[in-house]
């Protein structure tokens, strides 16, 4: 008698496997990106299926829905590739090197599956002195903030690298009216959606980044649809909001330096208040950072 | 085979696929495509062995939650270097 979780479990990495093969190796583009959508979708059921909720709400809104405009948007103003037959000792070899690099990581990875780490119960035996009831969040905005100081970082600088490339700057077509029924129905609730989110990461799954990826998002489908203009890259609320995220952690970590135990450490008392607001600033800074980066024009961000 | 020797062994097998695609195709978008799948294989291993004790481990999920981002960040910024956009086309004496 077969176990029905391990029936649902062996199906969905089946289907993982398939849209990955078929993601990188489809005859045209254009499938390629739609299988590789359709796999970041099926991603965020394997982390909801591993237990990770908030994983599964980011994963859908970044790998499946961001990433699948910046695709389309690449594979609009890319040469269509004539198609090439792949020289087969190459396949063979690549399969060889692919398959003796499996191998060593499983023979490595396996054991680990039976050790256990001590860091989750240092988590909770921390967790009443972090300001938040969520662990997740807490290991984001508390224990670990230097990563999401730095993660605010890159995203600056990829948003700058790509400034300085000029983005492409396409026109978008006009919109379909059946985008636009849907970006009126859609964003408003999106909205909502990001701000329940934002609040809840204290308690549950949820938080800042869920909600910028979702408000991102949102701003997308609004600008896709024609229903907002551009944002101007020279004007000073824009950069403020793209700044916003990196000025107000290194403010905290020079105040906490400077005045309290050490870089970044919260003080107990405080910590809930500077975590409610770190995270609605890094909200807003990754919600405009991430639609910027996926549908700026140039004529926005010349400035 | 427990669920998370399955998921671990699939985490393996995304990245080794991402490898073997990366080796072999040339065009760049694919080549990001197998990156990414190579990035998607990572947060698979990691979030599987965050499900090792009998609490979650949330260390592991605020890695990937973070992954994620700088995954799509990195995904923008090659795309925008892969591929030409409008003004790039023109001939260089039109600028």
């Amino acid at each position: 008698m077969l176990d029905m979780n391990l029936l649902f479990d062996g199906t969905l990495c089946l289907l993982l496997t398939i849209l990955a093969i078929a993601a990188i190796h489809a005859r045209d583009l254009y499938s390629a990106v739609i299988m590789f959508i359709s796999f970041g979708l099926l991603l965020a059921l394997t982390w909801a299926r591993l237990g990770a909720p908030d994983l599964a709400l980011a994963e859908a809104a970044i790998g499946a829905g961001l990433t699948g405009v910046l695709l389309f948007g690449a594979l609009a103003r890319c040469n269509p590739q004539p198609a090439i037959r792949l020289s087969r000792p190459r396949m063979i070899g690549a399969a060889l090197l692919a398959f003796v690099v499996m191998a060593t990581l499983l023979q490595a990875a396996l054991p680990t599956l039976d050790m256990r780490s001590a860091l989750p119960a240092l988590t909770h035996y921390h967790l009443p002195a972090s300001g938040v009831d969520h662990p997740v969040t807490a290991v984001l905005l508390n224990y670990r903030v230097w990563d999401t100081l730095l993660e605010l970082v890159v995203l600056l600088l990829a948003l700058l690298g790509v400034r300085q490339l000029r983005p492409a700057g396409e026109a978008f077509p006009t919109a379909w009216p059946v985008l636009l029924a849907w970006a009126r129905l859609l964003a408003p609730l999106g909205i909502v959606i990001g701000g329940y989110l934002l609040w809840r990461g204290s308690h549950a799954p949820g938080g800042a980044f869920q909600a910028g990826a979702l408000l991102a998002a949102c701003i997308v489908v609004l600008r896709l649809a024609g229903m907002i203009g551009p944002m101007n890259w020279a004007g000073f609320p824009t950069r403020l909001l793209v700044c916003g995220g990196v000025i107000a952690f290194l403010g905290v970590a020079v105040v906490t330096g400077g005045w309290g135990d050490g870089w970044l450490v919260f003080p107990a008392s405080m910590a809930d208040h500077l975590i409610l607001g770190l995270e609605i600033i890094a909200t807003l800074t990754i919600a405009a950072s991430l639609s910027l980066l996926v549908i700026g024009e140039h004529r926005e961000m010349d400035g | 085979m427990s669920q998370a020797a399955l998921y671990l062994g699939l985490g393996m097998l995304l990245w080794a696929l991402g490898l073997h695609g990366l080796c072999c195709q040339t065009h760049p978008m694919r080549r990001l495509i197998a990156i990414n799948i190579m990035g998607s294989g990572v947060f698979m291993v990691l979030v599987t062995l965050a499900t090792r004790g009998v609490a979650i481990d949330p260390l592991p999920h605020a890695l990937v939650v973070t992954g994620l981002v700088v995954a799509v960040s990195a995904t923008a910024f090659a795309l925008r270097l892969a591929t030409p956009g409008r003004q790039d086309m023109r001939k260089p004496e039109q600028r």
